[in-house]
């Protein structure tokens, strides 16, 4: 059992990179990628889990960042948006969204790049009210949802290699 | 003053020492409501613990006579376990229901029933399945069901040192079945205006021979309504009988005025929520017998 | 006509050059930017919605290990009776600066009221908490009409509207407009509705929280990041809050999460730099959620009356609207719009409107969509509605006899050119959904919108690199894919790959003058600067073939990305590496004041079913129908139509302000103001209509703000048909639908 401190060092997987920092026992994940680790795909829209900007995958589970504590990602594996493209080349869901123009001003993109991602992993042939229900928590303002939710199924189906 | 100290005990005995001291101390599950409570300002503990890395805390266990759901077990691992969504459809509805999927993921049974909010999704469908509160305390253990755990908005039974362990609910005897519905303005990441949740058994007649009926948003704390459960015992679930549940749960009711919804407005939803419960039950019941 | 009748990049649907940093998590936001050695600030909000400051004590807070500086009201100008700016921008010095801090008085609950620079976030919160203020806490009103009651509360002792020169009062603004004379005419309508109608206030919602980091040196040089929509108005506004010369000020836009006219403004920024300025140190800020709700923004409510005359034959002959909308605690503006557009749809001869606004204990107003027309809107388009089923005519149809067309002229005494309306009805008529059946148990509403469109200020500096490739620098922050029309739009006139077109959103100091991202205008009017740098290039190019050719520059021609002169070509990629050879570098710089804006129009059409035991409303299908003049980058222009239809679905439905009686907002987050989430919506299908702006270049017309105008009447409609039950006051929640189906 950890022995208490005031700054916390922590080791976790970041993005498949083995990393250590330093964190407040009270820090959350989400200020510690942005702050620490200059992972500043990471957004902060609301700090209260309304909003979803700030999703990231904490050992393949989709979390927001705003409501994990730091110290709690001792010993697992963190993905944040700029962990998801394979060196140049983009994930389907990326790859998607920019070819169906959906986004516009951005804010909302790394929680949904990181959300759908983790739809497709767990769910390759999402409806469309699958898809719809499984980002309910990544809001966006701009787009009405249309084309992201396109994209979603769109990369789907991509990735089980164009199959209906 | 901000959070000081974060342990996470491995055992159980690790965590009644680490709440042993008398610093103003948390419990950490999945977090959804604590962190959110600390943000703004409702809580403010010197010492979270975090519960997590205790097995007991995260297992879910299926025996012949019960599921048992660590207090910290994730929604997200009860809906994807092999047994709980089938036997608990209608929990596995209220599981779903809390906030969106980065919320589910997190959030746990027990912090929902902890956290003991008026409007918690969970914890209607809890009473409905007649579930039991496993508590751990330094005298020992104790076991409450869940309607007595929840004593006023956002209060709960456990007293300082106490640890919610588990959540057991006893398996369903054949024909039986559960559901749980709730009134949001929007599908998703909203909190319930009103809820119901309900457990029925029917036998091969189509008699009700055992019904359990909680409704949650709608008082201080989620309620049995035992008087809508006797209304539907001993019936087909004809229209009259589900007008007279739904009467007793309208007469249970005795919600406020606030900006999710009027007092009037969250009485008749309530009842509205219960019929269609019933139908879904009852529904699945009948799928199961065919 | 435009000299670009077949367009060969216009009009496709190229990956947005800013894309790849935007999933990635490449891209800088407000609050991305962190500067070495920055100070986090914070602010001091008022716990009173309406309470005179009576002391500030800071120096508590000021004693604090790692505080390195304490603001208040007393550290910006004091505002006389100046005007910022003019036109559409116009805004007086004493209704912003409040905004920033406010000075002796608060009117609104969280204004901020002082601020504190500290080593640390935790600590600038703590230090906050340790500035101490006495109040006199003086009674609230949040509601119009009590405001404009006898015993109201009044919130500015020292304004006098047009019109009221003498007695106190809370009205802010009262505009009438008449054409004709409606009250006769009205003597000759065989039908006549007359109705009122509310819309709640709203907030823009986006989802990015108001940021910036600000640096201010020795020499008095300020250097300043922040999200927003227009970084020149910043710097101005920046500079007449502060007190520094605007010229010593440099403001970067970051990219920005959003704004929808809420960020058209300074809130954080001044703070910022005075702060920056006090402590010698950079100083980073980033807005609560919860304040940005409490303290910035909101659309304002309103109530309009409305009544409405035509005779049997399905004219159209009076209108009479009178709308009051709230301008929070400051002039806002809100009631000139309505005054001047609230029938823009309509051929009237005879016609009033009238525009009041009234000061409450809330945040001024500001911005939002196209301000001030939804909420006129929904009266105007459910009162024709309602007059099309008196008349038995089929409601597009009604719209049709009565739409303005080029010729007609708007309460403003303009008259239309060439507009689009006629064509989105009949395209809305003809449509797939228009001709389908409704679903049992659902309803469908049609409703109109309108938007004057901006023109303004724009300025664009293209710059050719030896390679070939444009780099194009732009003062318009890019908030929903501008850059991509920017990078399209040169590549029509240059004739080079659309890749080898670099568009930026270049700082205060390195382009040209340029006025916000709002009124719908960027990619109109940024677009034409951008539009006429290429084609000075092009000039430029071909002028300097033509010397090496030694022919009279008007015989060379331009195709195909290169200059030609009988079989003799130079390619753009030639001229732009021996440019040094060829007469220097080529940079192209345009400024302007765009006069080429038309309006804009749309139909949308919704399909609505109501829960009828629980009042519940699900949108089941809608399409969005629009005049885009010409799209430049067709997925984008669906962007702006279906974004603003759902956020004209969220006001209709669910999104609204709730005050208590002490003038606090109870629903700060976004967990109770309830902005659509993807499961409550269907597709929404966006139908473009071309009807090229006669005065644009490539005919284009702004789309942006149209799209929240028709949705709140075609949902209200809708629930009727779905109903049977009338709803004149939104939002159709649940438990205001299910009462009112219990009284009928």
């Amino acid at each position: 059992m950890n022995k208490p401190l005031n700054k916390m060092a922590v080791q976790a997987t970041i993005n498949g990179e083995s990393k250590a920092f330093l964190c407040s026992p009270g820090q959350v994940l989400a200020e510690v990628l942005r702050d620490e680790l200059e992972l500043i795909g990471t957004k902060i829209g609301c700090n209260t889990g309304d909003c979803g900007a700030c999703s990231v995958l904490v050992d393949d589970r989709l979390v927001c960042s705003c409501l994990v504590l730091a110290a709690e990602v001792e010993g697992k594996s963190v993905l944040t948006v700029e962990g998801v493209a394979n060196g140049g080349e983009l994930h389907p869901v990326q790859q998607k969204l920019l070819e169906h123009g959906g986004l516009q001003c951005g804010i909302c993109t790394p929680g949904v790049v990181i959300a759908a991602k983790a739809l497709l992993e767990h769910n390759p042939y999402p409806t469309e009210e699958q898809a719809r229900y499984w980002l309910a928590g990544n809001l966006c303002r701009c787009t009405g949802y249309d084309k992201i939710i396109r994209a979603v199924l769109d990369a789907a189906k991509t990735m089980r290699g164009g199959a209906a | 003053m901000a959070v000081q100290e974060f342990v996470s005990p491995t055992s159980l005995s690790e965590a009644q020492q680490a709440v042993g001291d008398g610093t103003a101390s948390s419990w950490l599950a999945g977090g959804t409501d604590l962190l959110v409570g600390i943000r703004l300002g409702a809580r403010d503990p010197a010492r979270v613990i975090d519960l997590k890395q205790i097995p007991e805390l995260t297992a879910i266990q299926v025996d012949e006579t019960a599921v048992r759901i660590g207090a910290a077990a994730s929604a997200f691992d009860v809906l994807h376990n092999s047994d709980v969504p089938s036997q608990f459809p209608g929990l596995a509805e209220a599981l779903n229901l809390i906030g969106s999927t980065q919320i589910t993921g997190r959030c746990s049974a027990g912090g929902n029933l902890c956290n003991a909010s008026p409007a918690a999704d969970s914890i209607p469908a809890l009473i409905a399945n007649g579930a039991k509160c496993r508590i751990l305390g330094p005298d020992g253990e104790r076991t409450l069901a869940v309607e007595d755990f929840v004593v006023g908005p956002n209060q709960n039974a456990l007293a300082s040192s106490e640890l919610l362990i588990e959540l057991i609910l006893p398996r369903p005897t054949p024909g039986t079945s559960d559901a749980y519905l709730r009134l949001t303005p929007r599908t998703e990441m909203d909190i319930a205006v009103a809820g119901a949740g309900v457990s029925i058994t029917m036998d091969e007649s189509g008699e009700c021979t055992a019904a359990r009926i909680a409704i949650g948003a709608v008082a201080p704390t989620a309620l049995l309504v035992e008087a809508a459960a006797e209304a539907l015992m001993g019936s087909q679930l004809d229209q009259t009988a589900i007008d007279a549940a739904v009467a007793a749960v309208r007469a249970a009711a005795r919600p406020i005025c606030d900006k999710r919804g009027t007092a009037e407005y969250r009485i008749h939803v309530v009842g509205v929520l219960a019929s269609r419960a019933l139908a879904n039950a009852r529904a699945r019941i009948k799928k199961a017998h065919s | 006509m435009n000299a670009y009748q077949e367009f060969k990049i216009i009009g496709s649907r190229p990956i947005r050059p800013d894309g790849l940093d935007k999933v990635t998590g490449r891209a800088r936001y407000g609050a991305d930017l962190n500067m070495q050695g920055q100070l986090y600030g914070h602010v001091v909000r008022s716990p009173h919605a309406h309470a005179v400051i009576q002391s500030i004590d800071c120096s508590k807070a000021l004693a604090m290990e790692g505080v390195l500086a304490v603001m208040t009201g007393d550290d910006l100008v004091k505002p006389g009776n100046e005007m910022l700016g003019s036109g559409e921008g116009a805004m007086a010095l004493k209704d912003l600066v409040p905004m920033v801090m406010s000075q002796g008085k608060v009117l609104f609950h969280s204004q901020a009221v002082a601020a504190v620079a500290a080593t640390s976030p935790e600590l600038a919160a703590e230090a906050s908490e340790a500035v101490e203020v006495a109040y006199e806490v003086l009674p609230v009103v949040t509601d119009l009409h009590k405001a404009l009651a006898a015993d109201a509360p009044i919130l500015h002792d020292d304004r006098f509207p047009d019109g009221y020169p003498d007695e106190p009062t809370n009205l802010a603004t009262h505009i009438s407009l008449t054409v004709g004379d409606p009250d006769a005419a009205f003597e000759k309508a065989d039908v006549v509705i007359e109705q009122t109608y509310s819309v709640p206030m709203c907030h823009q919602g986006y989802i990015e929280p108001h940021a910036c980091v600000a640096r201010a040196d020795a020499a008095g040089r300020v250097d300043l990041w922040c999200c927003t929509q227009g970084h020149f108005a910043v710097r101005h506004y920046t500079s007449a809050v502060t007190g520094i010369d605007a010229g010593k000020i440099k403001v970067t836009a970051s990219e920005i999460g959003g704004g929808f006219g809420g960020k058209t403004t300074v809130y954080l920024e001044p703070l910022a730099v005075v702060l920056a300025q006090k402590s010698g140190r950079p100083v980073k800020m980033v807005m609560d959620r919860g304040d940005v709700f409490r303290a910035t923004g909101p659309a304002p409510g309103a109530e309009t009356k409305v009544k409405l005359g035509a005779t049997c034959d399905g004219k159209l002959v009076a209108a009479d609207v009178e709308c009051l909308m709230d301008s929070g605690a400051y002039n806002g503006n809100p009631a000139g719009i309505p005054a001047f557009m609230a029938t823009a749809c309509y051929k009237l001869k005879d016609a009033r409107s009238t525009g009041r606004s009234v000061y409450t204990n809330k945040p001024k107003i500001h911005a939002y969509r196209a301000p001030s027309i939804p909420q006129v809107t929904l009266g105007v388009e459910l009162a024709i509605t309602e007059l099309a089923a008196e008349l038995g005519i089929d409601p597009i149809e009604f719209r049709l006899m009565n739409a303005v067309e080029e010729g007609d002229a708007n309460m403003m005494g303009a008259s239309y050119k060439r507009i689009g309306l006629r064509e989105c009805l009949e395209v809305a008529r003809n449509h797939g959904h228009y001709k389908s059946a409704v679903a049992e148990g659902a309803g469908r509403g049609v409703a109109m919108g309108y938007w004057i469109n901006a023109g303004m200020q724009s300025s664009a500096t293209l710059n050719v690199i030896a390679d070939g490739h444009v780099s194009i620098l732009t003062g318009s922050p890019d908030i929903g894919g501008s850059r991509a029309s920017m990078a399209l739009m040169a590549s029509e006139v240059l004739g080079i790959p659309f890749e080898h077109i670099h568009p930026q959103v270049a700082a205060t100091d390195s382009v040209g003058h340029t006025d916000v991202t709002g009124g719908s205008r960027t990619t109109l009017a940024t677009g034409q600067a951008v539009i006429q740098a290429a084609e000075q290039c092009v000039a430029e190019m071909c002028r300097r073939a033509a010397a090496e050719w030694e022919v009279e520059p008007g015989l060379v021609s331009w195709s195909q990305g290169a200059a030609h002169y009988g079989d003799q070509s130079l390619t753009f990629e030639d001229l732009a590496g021996r440019a040094g050879a060829m007469g220097g570098p080529l940079t192209f710089s345009t400024s302007l004041t765009s006069t080429s804006t038309a309006p804009g129009f749309g139909v949308h059409i919704c399909d609505a079913e109501v829960d009828k035991e629980t009042g519940r409303t699900t949108i089941t299908r809608y399409t969005a129908i629009q005049d885009a003049g010409k799209a430049i980058h067709p997925d984008y222009v669906e962007g702006q139509m279906q974004g603003g239809a759902v956020q004209g679905i969220g006001w209709a439905l669910n999104e609204e302000y709730l005050y208590s009686d002490e003038g606090a907002l109870e629903n700060p987050g976004f967990l109770d103001y309830r902005i659509p989430v993807a499961s409550d919506l269907p597709f929404i299908n966006a139908v473009i209509v071309e009807v090229p702006n006669p005065l644009h270049p490539f005919g284009v017309k702004g789309v942006g703000e149209v799209p929240i105008v028709p949705p709140m009447p075609a949902i209200a409609e809708a629930v009727y048909q779905s109903t049977g039950v009338r709803f004149r006051d939104l939002p159709l929640n649940p438990p205001k639908i299910l009462a009112a189906l219990a009284n009928s």
